[in-house]
């Protein structure tokens, strides 16, 4: 080793002190952006596999999940929903960020899986039947749960978890909590507010609060006339004993000509 | 008849760093090493084989994360592959000495050798980005058309072609792929630091993607490089040190992993700023070893 390669060597040393804050500002900028938010560890290694790991760590993390979704539908085509599960698994370690993985993860557990388990021919007795079915709707709100914990800006996962307590949980509370949650987020839909309403209409107790609620949405205008908000809000002036003269006009509107 | 005037020999001219990057340049694409970008456009119809029977949203993100890594790879290979054989090349062809023989600085030698580099990643990641683009508006323009036959006119139909642009070209598309480049220049200029005191192309091309794999966790390095409390092991310590001081972060590039996430302006501005200056100390420490060899 000659003396001008001792000076690079002291050169990039010096360097790498001097780069060492810039990095970290840089990391700390990212970071507070929500990037490299996964950690790469035994369990992911475990995971993925040795060249999927060391494809991950170089900075191939995206097309590795990738390869796994591609997998998870070839194994779809199988109906294997535990390797499904699996796969699902891996991408959404992989992929925390991308709220489609977890939003489609959920959907195959909670829909198509739960249909299977309740058709499963091989098993003849119902209940469990019932009780594998009820297993999958749990992965799916398992998946939709992560998802917001990673995703919390997520109204569309939102929407997916009150959608879950509502048409098959038949949660009204939950659903109701989580829909009004999804409808305070920036990019929620319009109609995720008009749910939360309509969920906290179906809860016992909570009757005044719904009606509060859905009077609000009426007294916006015509627009907000829909037969399913109509339908509720009559349904709870009966059921709260509004007088006569403050109850508003729930009868469908005329149809267009 | 009097002779012209000799123009006077400039100390550095940026007109011989550009001849010696186009030569640079002519000869890379003479080797034929465009040939990937047909691997890189059966590798895209692959893709689209496979996500055939996926919803839109699905397709429209696994063909970008796919292709966003091809562009990521090709480039990476293709700087490691043509900066690892620029110097054994021309002194195995003894062209270096023919240069060198003339009035040519060093500093202009090995700039204008890496500008054809720069260039030939530059050129390859244009015509990648330029298929990629055709490949999602086909897709776009599919999904608009079925979209279209769906839904009737009105108001669900054009927040439906909203959905499906805003699902096909992201905003943090530009800056990512900006990113790749600058990514790819700086594997450039690490390989080209190495090959200036390596004694094979062999050596250069296998230290260097050991850099650029060690790169992308020189940040857990650095991390316990800056542990203070006790426990931490000394001897771990000085070698993680290393780690983190001597090998750039290559996962600050690496922004395009989290494709769902709007890269932030300033921070794609500092992460490229961060890019040019380990491109511009490695040369410049590629080139304080070039000065001195012996050839």
């Amino acid at each position: 080793m000659t003396r001008r390669h001792l000076t690079a060597l002291a050169a990039l040393l010096v360097f790498g002190f001097v780069r060492l804050p810039i990095e970290l500002h840089i990391e700390g900028k990212a970071r507070a952006a929500r990037f490299h938010g996964v950690k790469l560890d035994r369990g992911v290694f475990e995971k993925v596999g040795q060249m999927g790991f060391v494809a991950a760590l170089s900075g191939f993390r995206a097309v590795v999940a990738d390869a796994f979704w591609i997998h998870a539908y070839g194994v779809w085509e199988r109906v294997d929903w535990a390797a499904m599960k699996i796969d699902f698994d891996i991408v959404t370690t992989l992929q925390p960020r991308c709220v489609l993985f977890w939003d489609n993860s959920a959907w195959h557990m909670w829909a198509n899986a739960s249909i299977a388990a309740l058709e499963d021919r091989k098993q003849p007795r119902a209940a469990l039947r019932l009780k594998a079915q009820r297993e999958y709707w749990r992965l799916g709100e398992d998946y939709l749960l992560r998802g917001i914990a990673n995703n919390p800006d997520s109204a569309k996962l939102h929407t997916s978890l009150g959608s879950l307590y509502r048409d098959r949980f038949q949660d009204h509370a939950k659903a109701a909590e989580v829909y009004a949650r999804g409808a305070a987020l920036p990019d929620a839909p319009v109609y995720l507010h008009r749910f939360a309403a309509y969920e906290l209409a179906k809860c016992p107790g909570r009757e005044r609060e719904a009606y509060e609620k859905l009077l609000a949405f009426y007294r916006k205008g015509e627009d907000e006339h829909l037969p399913t908000l109509l339908k509720h809000l009559g349904e709870l002036q009966e059921k709260l004993n509004v007088p006569a003269d403050q109850k508003v006009n729930t009868s469908p509107p005329p149809a267009k000509p | 008849m009097t002779a012209p005037a000799a123009t006077p020999h400039k100390s550095f001219s940026l007109a011989r760093v550009y001849a010696i990057g186009s030569n640079t340049l002519l000869e890379l694409v003479r080797l034929k090493v465009f040939y990937f970008l047909l691997l890189f456009a059966l590798l895209g119809i692959g893709v689209s084989f496979f996500t055939s029977k996926m919803t839109f949203q699905e397709q429209s993100q696994v063909l970008k994360h796919a292709a966003l890594g091809m562009m990521s790879i090709f480039t990476w290979l293709l700087a490691v592959l043509a900066t690892a054989m620029l110097l054994p090349k021309d002194i195995e062809e003894r062209t270096l000495y023919t240069i060198l023989a003339k009035p040519v600085p060093r500093l202009e030698y090995l700039l204008g050798k890496l500008t054809g580099v720069l260039a030939l990643l530059a050129i390859a990641l244009v015509v990648m980005v330029a298929m990629f683009t055709l490949v999602l508006y086909a897709q776009q323009q599919s999904a608009l058309a079925a979209v279209a036959s769906q839904l009737a006119p009105g108001p669900d139909l054009e927040a439906a072609r909203q959905q499906v642009r805003a699902d096909t070209f992201t905003a943090n598309l530009v800056p990512g792929i900006a990113l790749i480049y600058v990514k790819a220049a700086v594997c450039a200029a690490v390989t080209l630091l190495l090959s200036t005191f390596a004694s094979s192309a062999i050596f250069t091309i296998i230290v260097s993607v050991m850099v650029f794999i060690i790169g992308h966790v020189q940040p857990i390095a650095r991390e316990y490089l800056m542990i203070t409390e006790k426990g931490a092991s000394e001897l771990a310590r000085f070698f993680l040190g290393l780690v983190a001081l001597l090998i750039p972060d290559m996962r600050a590039f690496t922004l395009l992993d989290d494709l769902a996430v709007a890269i932030p302006f300033e921070l794609f501005m500092q992460t490229a700023g961060l890019g040019v200056l380990y491109v511009t100390v490695y040369f410049l420490v590629g080139y304080l070893v070039f000065a001195g060899k012996e050839l």
